[in-house]
């Protein structure tokens, strides 16, 4: 464990497990989550960090007969978000996400930011447009968009798609986000815009990264966590689990021994 | 050599096999061409437009097709009002809502309800919905479009459901989280991402539905009358184009004479009203056809 998780907690998670049907994906993971920091967990294919992701924003409950055990203790109120009878749609209100491939709506570019606005009640006109101008910059995206705002959204490339979809999670000023494996579709010079743009949200949101790639964990992230086979092996600072992990296991992993 | 002989004529054999139909096809338009070719003849298009009577079997024989088309018109719209607003709100249930077990159970009885033969409709409007409406309209006639377009609707529902569910289920899962992940409700994903993300589908499903009501017969025949009468209002009895084609096929008209022709008049119309949905619905497909 960190000695100095230096910034207060946004979450807290406490022995969560958690099922598909009777096939047990996560053990008793046990990880905080520092507040304005970026959090990156790794793991071979198949190890559960995807899961465990989905466990913050109730993606799991879109589906029949997956469950939860344990806790997600979301600050500042210390309310646990896996319990039953918080709303999964109050969650996903102030958690965001983006996922591993761009998906964005058969929508304008307008209408794809301005999504989570809409379902939020929002039509006014001007302030509409100014959140949505306010995201797609803060996703880096304006200058290259500002004079086709109405135009499909599939009509941009892959790499703008995916901004595109930051700029989406953005427009509601979430407190929390959540990447997927964000630039596994993406090329090269477009995943260093993503990774520019996360060291940049990390000002304001807090950040939880899946990633495959060990290098892209070493640039973007201030804590990694090492999962395997459900389990979390080892948590620490990034600089720790890459230069002098604790872990043998971890070592062997993050030196690309196995993976 | 030999193998290459073998894959020749199977090629050929298959390209003959696609021809079939292309020629069927072409054959029906040319001989539809060629009997109205005759019909227009005697009768100026013009007049053929125009003129608000249709009794080709009359003494005094007035050739206007607006009638038939004005029938036609008023019972499909009638059932689209049915087969639309339903056959989309099941077709979001059952994609969007239903467990599995519902739908497995839903969508083969809503599949049963296209086997039903269409004669059956047709009693069943005449002599079920019609004195049921009669309740609500006493003045409402024995005949009429309303019952026949109403009947015809529930029949075309499952055309509309089962092409626009397919469309829908078809969105890749992944869009609908994306809408999820933003806090977005079931209902809010359903409408604004789902529908609009199916919607080349949906549209395809709306045309084959309009197709299929445009090109219905039997329910009209039977329920609607068949008098061709000039009037876009439901209540009243009128022929469609298809009716009137069964009223005269029916009948002892010798080969070749003017009455005879109007078959293939009114069948060119029909043929034409349907090819236009047909085109309308393919650049609909293209225009809001999204590759995921």
């Amino acid at each position: 464990m960190p000695t100095n998780l230096s910034s207060p907690l946004k979450a807290d998670v406490k022995h969560l497990s958690f099922f598909y049907g009777t096939v047990q994906a996560l053990k008793d993971i046990t990880l905080p989550i520092a507040g304005n920091h970026v959090t990156a967990l790794i793991g071979p294919s198949g190890c559960g960090k995807t899961t465990y992701l989905r466990c913050f924003n109730r993606m799991h409950d879109l589906y029949p007969g997956n469950r939860y055990e344990g806790q997600i203790v979301l600050y500042p109120e210390g309310i646990n978000i896996i319990d039953p009878s918080v709303d999964p749609l109050a969650v996903r209100m102030r958690i965001g996400m983006v996922f591993q491939k761009p998906n964005p709506f058969p929508k304008s570019i307008y209408e794809n930011v301005a999504y989570g606005l809409r379902i939020r009640g929002a039509t006014q006109r001007n302030q509409l447009d100014e959140k949505v101008e306010q995201a797609l910059r803060g996703a880096a995206l304006w200058n290259e968009v500002k004079d086709r705002l109405h135009h499909l959204a599939f009509h941009l490339s892959g790499g703008q798609q995916q901004r595109l979809c930051i700029a989406r999670a953005l427009a509601t000023d979430p407190e929390f986000l959540l990447f997927d494996e964000p630039c596994s579709a993406l090329d090269p010079t477009a995943t260093s815009r993503v990774e520019e743009l996360l060291a940049e949200l990390k000002q304001r949101v807090t950040i939880l990264i899946v990633t495959h790639n060990m290098q892209q964990a070493a640039r973007v992230s201030d804590f990694t966590a090492f999962m395997y086979q459900g389990q979390l092996v080892e948590f620490d600072t990034t600089k720790t689990i890459f230069t002098n992990p604790a872990n043998q296991l971890t070592e062997d992993y993050v030196t690309g021994r196995f993976g | 050599m030999r193998r290459h002989l073998c894959e020749r004529s199977i090629e050929a054999s298959l390209f003959l096999a696609a021809l079939a139909s292309v020629a069927i096809t072409l054959g029906i338009v040319g001989v539809l061409t060629y009997e109205s070719w005759g019909f227009f003849q005697h009768v100026p298009l013009s007049e053929f437009l125009t003129d608000s009577q249709w009794t080709p079997l009359f003494s005094e024989a007035h050739y206007g097709i607006l009638p038939l088309v004005s029938g036609t018109l008023v019972t499909t719209v009638v059932a689209l009002l049915v087969a639309v607003p339903l056959g989309t709100v099941t077709a979001i249930y059952v994609s969007e809502y239903a467990s599995l077990s519902i739908r497995e159970t839903v969508k083969p009885i809503l599949e049963l309800l296209s086997a039903v033969p269409t004669v059956v409709f047709g009693y069943f409007a005449l002599l079920f919905v019609t004195p049921l409406l009669q309740r609500m309209w006493p003045d409402l006639p024995g005949f009429n479009m309303l019952s026949a377009g109403l009947v015809i609707g529930v029949m075309i529902i499952p055309y509309v459901s089962s092409v626009s569910e397919d469309a829908m289920r078809a969105v890749p899962m992944l869009i609908r989280e994306g809408s999820y992940a933003m806090g977005a409700s079931r209902f809010q994903t359903a409408l604004r991402v789902v529908v609009p993300s199916a919607l080349s589908g949906i549209a395809a499903a709306y045309v084959l539905a309009i197709s299929r009501a445009i090109g219905e017969t039997m329910v009209v025949a039977i329920a609607a009358g068949m008098q061709p009468t000039l009037t876009l209002n439901p209540l009243e009895p009128a022929a469609t184009l298809t009716a009137y084609i069964v009223q005269v096929s029916l009948g002892d008209l010798p080969h070749g004479s003017l009455g005879y022709q109007t078959i293939f008049a009114a069948g060119l119309v029909l043929l034409i009203i349907t090819l236009i949905f047909n085109i309308a619905g393919h650049f609909l497909r293209k225009r809001f056809h999204h590759a995921f």
